[in-house]
């Protein structure tokens, strides 16, 4: 075989990682390099270091530790049946790699993944070498995000979250059954039963009451992903999945990645891809979820969709326009929040704000993005929707205009 | 009219005192002129450093947070702004507060320009290595041009992140050096006083390259976060035309190249994977085959939103067996019975019982954790008589395994599952009854109901008659 030079290895190991949605660097300690010998800073806040013309930003180095697999999941391009170009990374190639990426300011850290060589602990246990390298021999402070191989032993997930910054074990489907279908070689349970442990983790890392300061373990939490439009789960089984993670495992994001055509696709999957607005309508409704004080049963039903042509929050509001019109002088911050086109920062602006004089419509066209679409919901002092807020048209007033399919 | 001359483009302090002594002497700012040295109408008599003559006055902290981020701003009226809201702010103290102002919509939106203007300041520097002297640390140097006056504001957190290298970043308005020791600033430069290549860039680009999903084409999703004025300083932007003209091409040729045959070597071994494969779905034979078939046990709803099933634990050999009624929040994590708070409970009350855990079976009603969701937060959920059944497989196989002399159901659920049918704790506590196996069960309180008791009394007595009912028990195994 001829051997790779280290050009074509990254270019095949981030091709092959590109299908994981996660590139966040934040929430986690506060630590920068200072009194060290090495580089890295971590404030808080992620940075995303550029863009790529799919519009997902760029703040780790995203790549696979090698796209070896034994395992065959249909939906991955990775599976051993496929026909794409391999190629492994040595554990000291990824650890230069990082560090010199970092020093020219390209990145925030290193987000490693990998297909399953030998066995899970066999590869889990490379991965958290690099980490450890990082950390012990470099004393690299900037960013890491590991993923966890379910089926790899406890001691190993316990070393990579004293690593890491954030551990992340995919889902993968909504369906536990279409698990068993597309990817014959994983197993529901194990995958809960690693988060599960995860959580463990997490949870005595940030006990009260030690006298020791505890271990830090995995400081920016855990995350998963879930493959929409892969199998035939409706956005309600979805979103009802996603609640009970949040619930059991306590993470940070579940991401959604709609499912995109994979280059060498196997017959057992669907031949179109779901449109991309589906998952930006899921993350919509998961944001209402975890920050808006909507329950799931609100936005959508066990067996529904959500609805592509509007935002979740407006297609509800239409649906209870006896609750509207709101006053913004006077309704409380969990109505305001529920009101279409008023995210968090500006209800939590407004409410600063009347405390000094009362809105005016304009004060209220100022502190959020489109008026338009606000308007018919709310009272302002020199404002009124009357009839607005019932009228038959209102949908595709506030509805970007259906466009006409293109003739041949 | 009056004319401050400031000494640079970023002359904060100057401004300020400025401000202070115009605003003593009740100079109104329609009547100012600002400029900065150089600039401006140089034949205007300059301002005269007067005392302050007027009543003293104070200004909110908030004001000097957001004046000197104001004061970065590359717009010309920035310093008359400002002393336009200094000049209001003494008529109305809670100025700031109104948002929707047009004076302090403005200056907050600079503000926030110029925190964007930092925050990209971060992102988009790029370093190009400098050969070092041999022993020294590890140089770097960076062009830049910022959207706003925030590279000394910006350099800081360089310093931070880089600390043990040695960098320059070099922008129009000035350049930033660390030496290892400390920060320092020289006059703005020209871009061909920084390094003109980094062999590093090329793998960059090719990261770059191939880190972009063709099947997902958002260019204004891109532009948006990374304006295009970025760009001609970023080496990875240089793709961008080409990556995009390409996007759509390569998405087609993936659909319209439909399903591809399996990799034949693959196929082969999996069939014969397949056939030598042993066949499953009888009775488990031990405890560990009966923990692995529990995993996959579909035999009621509640696997599903469950992170694993929990078996029972101890050894087969076991005299005494104890009947929970499911794994709680804890349990249902860790994989083990009794370990969270009742567990904690029922192991204090072993232990004043004088009965070894390790020497006793310890399992469950029911092997799923049934709950509910509020908010974030798991609640259990009383497993009902169908869930009950359908898990008591699992139970008596258990049972048929240990065989052991005394069975006690703690709770309810677990009297229902032991003895099949509803019996009553209060009234059936502390007797023997007997079991259709030979065996004998007690029936006592669940742990958790101890801990639910609101009254202390209550608890107290219900503790130690809980004590009294694992004695009797270990009594009648002996």
């Amino acid at each position: 075989m001829p051997v790779l030079d280290l050009k074509r290895k990254l270019s095949i190991l981030a091709d092959a990682a590109k299908y994981d949605a996660s590139c966040a660097s934040s929430g986690t300690s506060k630590r920068d390099s200072r009194g060290g010998k090495g580089v890295g800073s971590t404030e808080g806040m992620g940075i995303c270091h550029a863009y790529a013309p799919d519009g997902r930003c760029i703040s780790l180095l995203k790549i696979l530790l090698t796209n070896y697999c034994i395992y065959d999941c249909a939906y991955c391009v990775n599976r051993v049946s496929s026909n794409v170009k391999r190629a492994r990374f040595s554990v000291d190639e990824v650890v230069n790699l990082t560090l010199d990426f970092y020093k020219r300011n390209y990145i925030e850290g290193l987000f490693l993944s990998s297909g399953i060589i030998r066995d899970a602990d066999y590869t889990m246990e490379a991965m958290v070498r690099v980490a450890r390298d990082l950390r012990q021999v470099h004393d690299f402070r900037g960013y890491i995000h590991l993923k966890l191989i379910p089926e790899a032993s406890q001691d190993l997930a316990d070393e990579a979250g004293r690593w890491a910054d954030r551990l992340s074990i995919n889902v993968e489907l909504p369906r536990d059954e279409s698990l068993k279908a597309l990817a014959p070689e994983k197993d529901a349970g194990v995958i809960k039963r690693a988060m599960g442990g995860v959580r463990l983790g997490i949870d005595a890392a940030g006990e009260k009451g030690r006298r020791a300061k505890p271990t830090a373990f995995a400081p920016a939490g855990q995350s998963t992903q879930m493959i929409v439009g892969a199998d035939a789960a409706s956005d309600g089984e979805i979103l009802a999945r996603s609640e009970s993670l949040y619930g059991a495992y306590r993470l940070r994001r579940v991401y959604y990645s709609a499912f995109s055509p994979i280059p060498d696709a196997p017959g057992r999957l669907p031949p179109m891809r779901p449109p991309l607005m589906r998952e930006h309508r899921l993350y919509q409704a998961d944001w209402l979820m975890r920050f808006y004080g909507f329950a799931r049963e609100e936005i959508v039903g066990p067996a529904e969709n959500l609805e592509l042509g509007m935002d979740p929050k407006l297609a509800w509001a239409l649906k209870h326009r006896g609750d509207f019109p709101v006053d913004v002088n006077v309704a409380e911050r969990e109505t305001l929040l529920r009101t279409p086109g008023l995210g968090v920062k500006s209800v939590d602006k407004m409410i600063a704000l009347r405390r000094l004089k009362r809105l005016a419509l304009h004060d209220v066209g100022k502190l959020c993005r489109r008026i338009e679409s606000v308007r018919p919901f709310i009272v302002a002092s020199d404002w009124s929707p009357g009839g607005l807020t019932d009228s038959a048209g209102l949908a595709r007033s506030l509805t970007p205009a259906p466009q006409q399919l293109e003739l041949f | 009219m009056p004319v401050v001359r400031l000494d640079s483009e970023v002359d904060f302090a100057g401004w300020r005192t400025a401000a202070r002594s115009l605003r003593a002497q009740g100079v109104t700012p329609d009547d100012t002129l600002w400029t900065v040295d150089g600039e401006g109408d140089l034949f205007a008599p300059p301002l005269e450093a007067a005392a302050a003559t007027g009543p003293a006055f104070t200004a909110p902290r908030e004001f000097l947070a957001l004046a000197q981020a104001v004061v970065l701003h590359r717009s010309d009226d920035r310093f008359a702004l400002l002393y336009r809201l200094l000049w209001r702010l003494a008529q109305t103290p809670h100025l700031l507060q109104l948002t929707t102002d047009p004076d302090v919509a403005r200056a907050r939106d600079f503000a926030k320009a110029v925190e964007r203007a930092a925050h990209k300041m971060k992102a988009f520097v790029r370093f190009r290595k400098v050969d070092e002297a041999p022993g020294e640390m590890e140089t770097f140097a960076a062009w830049f041009e910022p959207a706003h006056r925030v590279t000394e504001r910006t350099a800081p957190f360089f310093a931070r992140r880089y600390a043990n290298m040695r960098f320059s970043i070099l922008t129009p308005d000035a350049c930033a050096h660390w030496d290892g020791d400390a920060l320092s600033f020289t006059p703005g430069a020209d871009p061909a006083d920084a390094p003109a290549d980094d062999a590093l860039e090329e793998f960059w680009r090719t990261y770059y390259a191939s880190i972009f999903n063709p099947a997902r084409l958002k260019v204004g999703a891109m532009t948006k976060e990374m304006p295009k004025r970025y760009w001609r300083n970023l080496p990875e932007a240089s793709l961008i035309p080409q990556l995009i003209e390409a996007a759509e091409s390569r998405s087609q040729a993936m659909v319209s190249a439909g399903p591809s045959e399996p990799n034949r070597r693959i196929v082969r071994a999996a069939l014969r994977a397949s056939r030598d494969a042993p066949y499953d779905g009888a009775a488990p034979t031990d405890l560990v085959e009966l923990n692995a078939q529990v995993q996959a046990c579909r035999r009621c709803s509640l696997w599903r939103d469950a992170t694993q099933g929990v078996s029972g634990e101890g050894p087969r050999s076991a005299r005494l067996m104890f009947v929970g009624e499911q794994p709680g929040d804890q349990e249902d994590l860790a994989g083990r019975p009794f370990v969270g708070p009742a567990g904690q409970v029922f192991d204090r009350a072993l232990a004043e019982a004088r009965v070894e855990r390790a020497e006793t079976f310890v399992t469950n009603a029911v092997r799923h954790f049934k709950h509910e969701l509020r908010g974030k937060r798991r609640l259990h959920k009383t497993p009902d008589a169908g869930e009950v059944q359908a898990c008591r497989w699992w139970l008596d196989n258990e049972r048929r395994m240990v065989r052991p002399r005394v069975i006690v159901a703690l709770g309810a659920t677990a009297a229902l599952a032991v003895l099949g049918r509803p019996t009553p704790i209060g009234k059936n506590r502390g007797q023997a009854l007997q079991l259709s196996d030979q065996g004998q069960a007690v029936v006592t309180y669940h742990p958790s109901y101890l801990l639910r008791l609101p009254d202390e009394d209550a608890k107290a007595k219900a503790y130690a008659e809980f004590v009294e009912d694992l004695r009797f028990a270990q009594r009648l195994a002996a």
